[in-house]
């Protein structure tokens, strides 16, 4: 589903600020992988996920959605396959417009946009039965402004709006991490429930060692802008927190199993 | 007694202005309110807008025509600031800065097209000479020419318009570009595309108030746009200010900006009647602009609390 061929990314190249923060990424999802994602700060899990949704172009390597090479491609023309959450819990949702109008939207990812009515009746009842489902209330609350929400209400609605229209893939950029642990723990059961049902093949970006052996069927930590370990399978199944600290002690070839950078 | 009397007959005048100048806040209400750009192309797209009306006028055209030709002329100068800012990738100020101050050269070539000199400054287009849609010469008669008929007329159309578009899919994506655009991009939005039609749409806006205010006083002066963006934004704060906790429909935050710019040139003429010459109201007019602008600013530093409840709600 996606193939991601040797691709590498530098900032500020050429300055004293030049940073190399992917060096020759390669990975392959296959239908239906629910793979989470861990790694230090500035590992380059967030620049592997912007690269992916092309918030930036990567300077050398391919990006293959569904078939589909979508290197060259603007980011809004690679949301007609991409849905996605930040973590950022103000960014995946339009603050001053009504949680119907940010619905409506999503609806419409990877479609014309033209002079038909922006929301209309039959979608306002399909909307309200889906957001019944996050069990929020927000049913009830369709023409609130989404800037009345809390964060988690608006992390649930963004993750709606993600897959609203099924994307072929599905990225999360550490999408629980500024909610306070209760929350974080609803928003997560939310996402496992609908990328069960949709079958979505994802890409999880998270701090919580925990959550990344809980959740998915693979795991991959990044170190200094590669895929460093890949564990899926039974083995995935058999992971400790421990199990990866080791591993990733071996792999970054120093004891000091930075759980500074690692646990949470 | 006197001075009530004669307040009161340059109220209908004060009226018609605000009308034209409506037109005007409301399309700088669409950049700055939905886009969140401070377009400062406005002041020379309204005096195109003024240039082009007035110049099709004189060589003879049905001013409905002309009328048009202005808004499309607006359209065109939206379009290059639009062309600046996304494909040039210039910050959206200074884009604004470049079409305003190129086409103040372009205005006054279009206003000596047909004529012997090269560049001319001001462009008459008298009542008496021309068919014109509206003038002040007609602005206390009790009949169907009085500009304020066609100007109110023109007022709720563009209204209904605007409040048409922006319920359609394409305006929803304008609005999401102005309100989030990182969201904006992830759910498939052309935030570009979006910004130059709003800008487009913006100046086209603004180029009809100025074809209307040429025809209104039966000119068009180069430096009829001078200072305009600061006159529009007063007009859209104004309404905001003090309508905004009783409008929250969008058509009705339209006709806010409308109201503002009424009470805006009421507020004006009192103050000329009261003494002030008329070229002191761009000082006043700046003064008023700041200080609308700080108060909410303050509001929200010093009592914010409060007021977050307030933006949240008004947003």
């Amino acid at each position: 589903m996606l193939e991601i061929r040797n691709i590498r990314k530098t900032f500020n190249a050429g300055t004293v600020n030049e940073k190399v923060a992917l060096r020759g990424v390669d990975l392959t999802l296959n239908d239906g992988d629910f793979v989470t994602v861990i790694g230090g700060n500035g590992a380059g899990k967030s620049t592997l996920m912007n690269a992916v949704a092309g918030v930036y172009p990567v300077d050398e390597g391919s990006i293959t959605i569904g078939g589909v090479d979508v290197t060259g491609l603007p980011e809004h023309r690679r949301a007609k396959y991409v849905g996605r959450v930040f973590q950022d819990p103000m960014m995946g949702t339009a603050a001053t417009m009504q949680i119907e109008e940010n619905l409506a939207l999503a609806a419409r990812r990877g479609q014309g946009r033209g002079l038909r009515v922006g929301i209309n009746k039959a979608e306002r009842e399909a909307y309200r039965t889906l957001l019944a489902t996050l069990g929020l209330g927000l049913e009830d609350r369709m023409t609130s402004k989404v800037g009345l929400l809390s964060g988690g209400q608006r992390q649930a609605l963004t993750l709606l709006m993600a897959t609203l229209k099924k994307p072929k893939l599905l990225l999360l950029d550490e999408h629980t991490a500024a909610l306070d642990p209760k929350t974080a723990a609803k928003v997560l059961e939310t996402t496992e429930t609908i990328i069960q049902r949709d079958k979505l093949t994802t890409l999880m970006i998270t701090h919580n060692m925990r959550d990344a052996i809980a959740h998915g069927n693979r795991l991959i930590m990044m170190y200094e802008g590669r895929v460093a370990i890949d564990v899926s399978g039974e083995e995935k199944k058999k992971l400790t927190v421990e199990r990866l600290l080791a591993m990733f002690s071996e792999v970054s070839g120093s004891d000091e199993a930075d759980d500074k950078l690692l646990l949470s | 007694m006197d001075f009530f009397t004669a307040f009161l007959n340059s109220l209908p005048g004060a009226v018609g202005q605000g009308l034209i100048w409506g037109m005007i806040a409301m399309g700088v209400f669409i950049t700055f309110r939905i886009l969140d750009i401070a377009d400062l192309t406005v002041d020379g797209s309204l005096v195109t807008g003024g240039a082009v009306a007035a110049l099709c006028i004189t060589m003879g055209w049905n001013p409905w025509a002309a009328l048009l030709a202005a808004v499309l002329a607006g359209m065109l100068a939206g379009f290059v600031t639009g062309f600046f800012h996304t494909v040039c990738g210039i910050p959206a100020i200074l884009a604004g800065i470049l079409t305003q101050l190129a086409l103040y050269s372009v205005n006054l070539r279009i206003m000596a097209i047909g004529d012997s000199a090269k560049t001319k400054a001001t462009l008459a287009v008298s009542v008496d000479k021309y068919d014109l849609l509206v003038s002040a010469r007609y602005i206390r008669d009790m009949a169907l020419n009085n500009p304020l008929v066609l100007m109110i007329v023109f007022t709720v159309v563009v209204i209904a318009l605007l409040y048409w578009f922006f319920g359609t899919e394409m305006g929803s994506s304008l609005r999401a570009t102005g309100a989030n655009p990182n969201m904006a991009r992830a759910q498939g939005i052309n935030t570009d595309f979006c910004k130059v039609l709003g800008l487009v749409v913006s100046n086209g806006m603004v180029a009809m108030g100025g074809g209307l205010l040429a025809q209104y006083q039966g000119s068009s002066t180069i430096d009829m746009g001078r200072g305009a963006i600061a006159i529009a934004l007063a007009a859209v704060i104004i309404g905001e200010v003090l309508l905004s906790k009783v409008f929250r429909n969008f058509a009705l935050k339209l006709l806010s900006s409308v109201i503002g710019a009424i009470i805006y040139y009421v507020v004006i003429t009192l103050v000329l009647r009261l003494g002030l010459e008329s070229t002191d109201l761009k000082l006043l007019t700046a003064l008023v602009v700041a200080i609308f602008l700080t108060i909410p600013y303050w509001k929200g530093k010093y009592f914010s609390k409060s007021v977050r409840k307030e933006v949240s709600q008004n947003a």
